[in-house]
């Protein structure tokens, strides 16, 4: 029992990690039928934005404010980051889907290489406040505080978002633009915003994804972007291509299935379970849980 | 990626026919190849040793191995228009196949290039019959989780037989000693150079077949192809067992050269980089995707002792530290093709760049119908 | 005509992949009334709409109002007051109703429920049900709601009686026809009853080009012209 509520909160928190990705790429792809390779590389820039303005807000004593105000910073780089790509690189090759996949492949190897140069290869250490790094004792199994402050993370992320969605004029637009895109422009709407906007996004939440990562694992490194976006794509395939609600059905469903079945079968086994997953998702149901729509 | 109408692919692969000379020329050029262990000749900058040291051997050995593997990948996507993010994962299959049964199962070198070579066969025809079922982005994916689940595999290692993260070396008790020590780096550089010519010389006879001409139809427009009566998946499925039999071939040799099976040759980002060597030598051109293999290749290799030279030495931080990272000038200069010269260094031969550079002027001017529905 | 046309379209030429499918067709259409855009299966009358919208790449002239608006993205072009009703309604399923008319609204002008609501009640009781659960008739109806909630100076109308029932063939029909009273139209339409109906004039394509411009009765009064123009016998039951 122990062991199961330690591997199921793990796992959740796991889920939080793939969803901060995961929703970015699902919205992005749905939108724009873009298949962003250069998402990993988003959350690894937040990941060491965030870690780089942490050890310079020197002047706010408490870890825990230093560490959200760096955290925000961090989400705003990772923002401008993807809005950056999304601009200069995407949108001068619309229409041209395979060209913008291979750009984003190219982007993802020479941003994770540059931050290879200026960081070094090496893992650094995530400042993480001492309360974070403790347990918390549930049902007999000790927790760590940062996988709750993950999961809450997720939650909130996929809150908003959904209020976003539904309740504001581009939220609706995103939300038709996924359905159909040609159409939304037939109405007058000038859909180029949304395309920029769902980057903007993307990149936000990312950021997001890479501060928490760097808690979970107490360091940050220039490959763990590139770690995540697998297993972020496979979220998003298999809670399909443009719907939040089944990425994030697909997040849990993905999270804890590598927990558990690393766990308790061959280590591995979860990974390649979930791959497996994945291929059956697309050869049975090639639109995944959610289909194509963005809530 | 093409911003022209198509026209009838029937023209477009590379090699025109040539009369006497012409003709003899590639020979040659294998043949200049295959003697350069006898040369004992420095070019300074360009490689670090003599021709004939072991040292540029073994790189001008790899660009030849990853040319070839570059043009596997091409038959797949350049010529079938089959974009796969998996195509590492049959190349891996050569390299740790054979150094499984040797090292681990002990095998003879014989027996273990065999048994992969039937592995070689099967596991594309499999995966590939299942793959091909769905189109496109879906493929895209379903590769990259195939791939993704060897790379696992390798990785985690369940099954204690690939060694992991740390490789497993070719028991060299086993091999023929020519394939064995420094001194016989030679014997390996003629198996790359003799791989990469079979490579190829199938690769130019399949692609210049029937089925090869269906294969740049079915790029160009899949539904015509079913229009006149022909059947895709076959097509598709025969162009991704080609392709992965000559990359798993490709590890074999791979095995030979580097003595041993270590996990990155399995990772996503392997095949990535496959797909930036055919791209920078130009889709759907064998001498292109060889020569952008080949490119990649030594830039990979060479640009990392370069950057230890005393002229970047003396450059400022901020530009010394990118140029140390390969793979980061690589991928901008990825970017920059994909942007601008899509057809990549074959494409700069048809002087077609200012045509593609007025394409994308047209593609940046507003009005342009930018929707496809 | 002595007065500038709303429309001008010239030497409008359009390519899908391999196909020419316009062979740079012109033609106008005046200020007011419901034109016509008639023509057989296949013979680009979908297309030339798209076309006039930048919905497919076209090259040629479409002068709205005086103004080139092949340069335009599309829109730019509906921003110019120009509405388009799709084949197939292509309403948003997941949206409701309500989004699907709120996300209409383009914000030049006073969005006009109060018109929409009168001439399809339905809309209104039926708002916060999602678009994809509604029958085909009711999606045609916000499709042409969308249309008609802002004021605009010409409404393109795809084939807007396609697969609904008799009954609601006339209901449309009716809307139509009011709707003629307040903009002008290009319709394309293949319901000649319909079309003898509400349109003054007609366009013909054939083969790519514009083969008959001029008045609907005159076209459809005569039989072999109409069997020979549009491939089908004239109806002769057009309700007046």
């Amino acid at each position: 029992m122990t062991v199961f509520v330690l591997l199921t909160i793990t796992g959740l928190g796991l889920a939080a990690l793939y969803f901060l990705v995961a929703s970015g790429l699902s919205l992005i792809f749905g939108l724009m039928d873009v298949l962003n390779f250069a998402h990993g590389v988003f959350l690894t820039i937040g990941a060491y934005a965030t870690w780089w303005s942490a050890q310079r807000l020197d002047l706010i004593g408490e870890p825990t404010l230093r560490l959200v105000v760096a955290i925000a910073i961090g989400m705003a780089v990772g923002a401008a980051v993807a809005v950056a790509v999304e601009v200069a690189f995407i949108r001068p090759l619309y229409g041209q889907h395979v060209g913008q996949i291979l750009v984003t492949v190219g982007l993802a190897l020479a941003l994770t290489a540059l931050l290879r140069a200026i960081f070094t290869p090496d893992a650094r250490a995530f400042p993480v406040p001492d309360w974070m790094g403790d347990t918390t004792s549930v049902f007999g199994a000790s927790i760590p505080n940062s996988r709750f402050v993950g999961i809450a993370a997720a939650v909130a992320v996929y809150v908003g978002l959904m209020a976003f969605l539904k309740r504001t004029r581009y939220g609706l637009i995103i939300r038709a633009g996924v359905e159909n895109r040609a159409m939304v422009t037939a109405l007058g709407i000038n859909v180029t915003r949304a395309f920029t906007l769902v980057f903007a996004i993307g990149g936000l939440a990312a950021a997001l994804g890479g501060a928490i990562a760097g808690t979970y694992a107490t360091s940050i490194n220039p490959e763990q972007g590139g770690h995540l976006l697998i297993f972020a794509f496979i979220v998003v395939i298999i809670g399909g291509l443009g719907s939040l609600r089944g990425a994030a059905i697909a997040s849990v469903l993905v999270g804890l299935l590598q927990q558990y079945a690393n766990f308790y079968a061959l280590v591995g086994a979860g990974d390649l379970i979930v791959v497996l997953l994945l291929a059956v998702v697309l050869l049975l149901r090639p639109q995944g849980i959610g289909g194509r729509a963005a809530a | 990626m093409s911003d022209t109408t198509t026209t009838l692919p029937t023209t477009t692969a590379t090699t025109t026919p040539r009369s006497g000379v012409g003709r003899l020329l590639p020979w040659l050029g294998v043949a200049l190849l295959a003697a350069l262990p006898f040369i004992p000749i420095t070019i300074p900058v360009v490689f670090g040793g003599p021709l004939d040291s072991p040292g540029t051997l073994n790189l001008l050995a790899l660009m030849l191995v990853f040319g070839a593997l570059a043009l596997t990948y091409d038959i797949l996507f350049g010529f079938t228009g089959l974009l796969s993010f998996g195509h590492a994962l049959y190349f891996a299959l050569g390299v740790y196949a054979t150094t499984i049964a040797v090292t681990h199962f002990g095998l003879s070198l014989l027996s273990a290039v065999l048994v992969t070579v039937a592995l070689g066969v099967v596991l594309p025809l499999l995966l590939g019959a299942i793959c091909l079922r769905v189109g496109d982005i879906a493929f895209a994916m379903v590769t990259l989780a195939f791939a993704q689940a060897g790379s696992i595999f390798v990785l985690r290692d369940p099954l204690r037989i690939t060694g992991g993260e740390e490789g497993l070396a070719l028991d060299f008790r086993a091999l023929p000693e020519v394939f064995v020590g420094v001194v016989n780096t030679r014997y390996v550089f003629w198996l790359a150079l003799a791989f990469a010519v079979l490579v190829y010389l199938v690769s130019r006879a399949v692609v210049h077949s029937r089925a090869g001409r269906v294969w740049q139809a079915i790029r160009e427009n899949e539904q015509r192809v079913e229009v006149l009566g022909l059947q895709p998946y076959a097509f598709k499925l025969l162009s991704f067992v080609v392709a992965s039999f000559l990359a798993t071939l490709g590890g074999i040799v791979y095995v030979l050269l580097l003595g041993g099976a270590s996990p990155g040759v399995t990772t996503a980002t392997f095949t990535l980089t496959l797909l930036v060597m055919v791209v920078l030598g130009g889709t759907g051109t064998l001498w292109g995707a060889v020569l952008g293999g080949a490119l990649y290749t030594y830039l990979n290799q060479r640009l990392v002792s370069l950057s230890g030279s005393d002229f970047v030495e003396e450059l400022p931080g901020v530009v010394r530290g990118p140029l140390s990272e390969p793979l980061f000038i690589l991928g901008a200069l990825f970017v920059a093709l994909v942007m601008f010269f899509p057809g990549g260094i074959a494409g700069l031969r048809d002087a077609a760049v200012g045509r593609r550079v007025a394409g994308l002027v047209r593609h940046l001017t507003p009005g342009r119908a930018g929707e496809d529905r | 005509m002595a007065t500038t046309p709303l429309l001008a379209v010239e030497d409008l030429d359009v390519h899908i992949g391999e196909s020419h499918i316009l062979h740079g067709i012109g033609f106008e259409v005046a200020e007011g009334g419901v034109t016509a855009l008639l023509g057989r299966n296949g013979v680009g009358k979908t297309t030339t709409l798209k076309g006039l919208l930048g919905l497919v790449e076209r090259s040629g002239s479409v002068r709205f109002d005086g103004r080139e608006l092949t340069g335009l993205p599309t829109h730019e072009i509906v921003q110019q007051r120009i509405a388009y009703v799709p084949e197939d309604r292509e309403v948003f399923s997941e949206l409701t109703v309500a989004e699907n008319l709120r996300l209409a609204e383009r914000g030049d002008g006073e969005p006009r429920y109060d018109l929409v609501h009168d001439l399809f009640p339905r809309l209104q009781e039926r708002s916060r049900q999602r678009a994809g659960t509604m029958s085909g008739g009711e999606q045609q109806m916000l499709s042409l709601g969308r249309a008609l909630l802002n004021d605009n100076r010409l409404l393109l109308i795809d084939e807007p009686t396609k697969g609904l029932a008799p009954n609601l063939v006339t209901e449309v029909a009716d809307v139509l026809e009011r709707m003629s009273e307040l903009t002008t139209s290009l319709l394309v339409e293949q319901n000649l009853g319909v079309v003898r109906r509400i349109a003054h004039h007609a366009l013909v394509l054939d083969h790519g080009e514009v083969v008959y411009s001029g008045g609907v009765d005159e076209l459809l009064d005569d039989p072999a012209r109409t069997r020979d123009l549009l491939g089908v016998g004239s109806t002769s039951g057009g309700s007046h």
